[in-house]
């Protein structure tokens, strides 16, 4: 018998009992389902976390100010004050860093805005020109903060998207007035979303001039970060290197272990993310496989019953002249038919739940390729696996015991 | 044809041994119809698995068709029933739910033969026990004599060397019994031997040749003289 009749064969035998080949089947098509949509979900979150933090700034540096010892009592990193002006200036002044592009001197602290009846509670972040190019802002309307803003030390403010309708709801924000601290800003641009949430959201904040905020609002003569771009990504250990040095350089510092700064880049931000949602994709997805197991186990329970079932239709057949091998085939033939009919509409399914899921949380859809190679050739394997043992234990009944079998 | 010189089958418990054939001997020459007759424990079954290719024997020799049949494995035993023996069963024995015509080709698909043959194969023998009506009934749909009649053409459809009917009318009504002994009688008009393994005498008068089994023995063989013949 050909391989193709063998198969004909297997796929009548299952269509004649359609209640029991679905209900053996439903086990893979869960096991591969899950497996399929969890890889899935897992690969976007990835990617949308990817894209957030890379949406935060391209091949961003992190100047943070380290905790500085005094005596015996050690303070919280990023508590200190070691950055000031002068060092964003000598930075961006000086040709010795030459795998730095451009400079950003950032003062942020929350802070209580009012504009009208409504208030809101948000980052007021003090920036130069230069922050909106490394941080990849857009200006949605108005205009951001300029350098004259910076020099007179204006009260104007620009708004995340989030905060201008926390504060103004549906009404044209620019040439509003708003009060932070008791102050009055003038507001004279909204930025372009981000699609950010939570604590550090993009969308959330306000800019007003890097001076204003340090001496009108908050009365303070340092930095609480000096951001970075990098030349290329390719230069990014380089450029950090450049910096720290220059920095201990400026601060006096001969051992770079007792730095008063931290430099964190942005591919450190993005590998710790990726690590994080990779383990928890392989973790779910391990937890998926296992119901994949018990489908492969209970296909194998129903196939045993079908050799049962089937002992004297087996016992007729190896007195027809059916060699072993011939049966085993086709009993194995009608597992492996089961898990990959299975493995594929588990597949369908679990990428339409993912396509789903995706759609209601916002996130980007994706559907790996080798996933699915993976999730097919899984579930064939283990039809092969769990077919085995029914399949041969038909080829090795003695026809004549089978005959007589009732 | 067939030859069995000093057959026995010995079955052991952990006390004691049954002999359910002991030293048994004859010849069937080709062209032959002989019934083999005996009450049930004779070892009448035993001997028909043993002629089938089903079982071996435990001692003794066995030669079909010029070939020895003995401590063959499995995989052989399998070959020899395929190309040597069409068995015909008491029970019928067709697959359930499957037309008559794939009934009639699974043995020689598992044989290998192409296709097309197989299915004109079965188509002529089908015709030949007159079911040319019924070759696409699903088995399940047949009546009792109807299936004993696929089973025959199943049973032809290999050319084999002997036709092995256990019982064949054990199942069906008398009227369709003689039917089908009228079937056998006229393929051994055409040259095909046949043993049909029966414990009714009328049913075995259909045969020219009557073999009797007793306790395992063969108890008495003889020609046929109240030949019964269906017209």
């Amino acid at each position: 018998m050909s391989i193709v009749e063998l198969i004909l064969e297997a796929l009548s035998s299952l269509t004649l009992n359609k209640m029991r080949t679905a209900l053996a089947t439903l086990g893979i098509i869960i096991g591969t389902g899950s497996v399929i949509a969890l890889i899935s979900l897992g690969q976007a979150s990835q990617q949308s976390i990817s894209n957030q933090i890379q949406s935060l700034g391209a091949n961003l540096l992190t100047i943070m100010p380290g905790s500085q010892s005094s005596g015996a009592v050690r303070g919280a990193a990023g508590s200190s004050q070691t950055l000031t002006n002068e060092d964003a200036a000598a930075m961006s002044s000086t040709d010795q860093l030459t795998d730095i592009k451009s400079i950003s001197p950032e003062f942020s602290k929350r802070g209580q805005v009012v504009a009208g009846k409504n208030n809101t509670n948000t980052q007021i972040v003090g920036s130069t020109p230069t922050y909106a190019d490394i941080h990849k802002v857009n200006i949605a309307s108005g205009v951001f903060i300029a350098q004259r803003d910076v020099d007179a030390m204006t009260k104007v403010a620009v708004l995340g998207p989030t905060t201008a309708t926390d504060l103004f709801a549906d009404a044209d924000p620019i040439g509003q007035t708003i009060r932070i601290s008791g102050q009055a800003f003038k507001v004279i641009g909204v930025t372009v979303s981000k699609g950010g949430s939570g604590f550090q959201n993009p969308d959330d904040m306000i800019f007003v001039p890097l001076t204003t905020a340090q001496k009108q609002l908050f009365g303070v003569d340092y930095l609480s970060n000096i951001a970075a771009e990098a030349v290329s990504a390719d230069v990014m250990t380089a450029a950090q290197d450049q910096l720290g040095y220059f920095l201990l350089a400026r601060h006096k510092i001969t051992d770079p272990a007792l730095a008063d700064f931290s430099i964190m880049s942005q591919n450190d931000i993005l590998g710790a993310a990726n690590q994080i949602t990779g383990t928890l994709t392989a973790l779910l997805s391990g937890i998926a496989a296992i119901s994949l197991i018990v489908g492969g186990i209970g296909i194998m329970n129903i196939m045993l019953v079908t050799v049962t079932e089937r002992t004297r239709e087996i016992g007729l057949r190896k007195a027809l002249g059916a060699k072993k091998k011939t049966i085993i085939l086709q009993f194995l033939i009608e597992a492996i038919i089961l898990t990959f009919a299975g493995g594929i509409l588990g597949t369908v399914m679990g990428a339409l739940v993912s396509f789903i899921i995706s759609k209601v949380i916002n996130l980007p859809f994706t559907l790996a390729l080798h996933s699915v190679a993976l999730a097919l050739g899984v579930s064939g394997i283990i039809g092969i696996i769990f077919g085995w043992y029914p399949a041969r234990k038909a080829a090795n009944l003695q026809p004549i015991e089978a005959l007589r079998y009732e | 044809m067939i030859k069995i010189s000093h057959i026995s089958k010995i079955y052991k418990t952990d006390d004691f041994e049954t002999r359910a054939l002991d030293d048994v001997s004859f010849e069937i020459k080709a062209g032959e119809f002989v019934a083999i007759m005996g009450p049930s424990g004779s070892g009448k079954s035993t001997l028909m698995h043993i002629l089938g290719a089903l079982d071996t024997p435990t001692k003794g020799e066995y030669i079909l068709d010029g070939e020895s049949v003995e401590e063959l494995s499995d995989d052989e035993l399998a070959d020899i029933r395929n190309r040597k023996i069409g068995f015909i069963f008491q029970a019928f024995n067709l697959l359930p739910r499957t037309t008559s015509l794939k009934n009639v080709m699974l043995p020689m698909a598992y044989a290998g033969l192409p296709k097309e043959e197989r299915e004109a194969r079965a188509k002529k023998y089908l015709e030949m026990v007159g079911l040319k009506d019924r070759m696409y009934h699903l088995s399940n749909q047949l009546s009792g004599g109807q299936q004993q009649r696929v089973a025959i053409a199943r049973g032809i459809a290999m050319h084999p060397s002997i036709l092995l009917a256990d019982e064949p009318t054990g199942n069906i009504a008398s009227s369709q019994a003689s039917e089908v002994m009228g079937i056998f009688q006229k393929l051994n008009e055409e040259g095909h031997t046949i043993i049909m393994i029966t414990h009714e005498p009328d049913i075995a008068e259909h045969a020219k040749r009557i073999i009797h089994i007793k306790d395992g023995k063969v108890f008495e063989d003889k020609i046929n003289t109240n030949f019964r013949k269906v017209i």
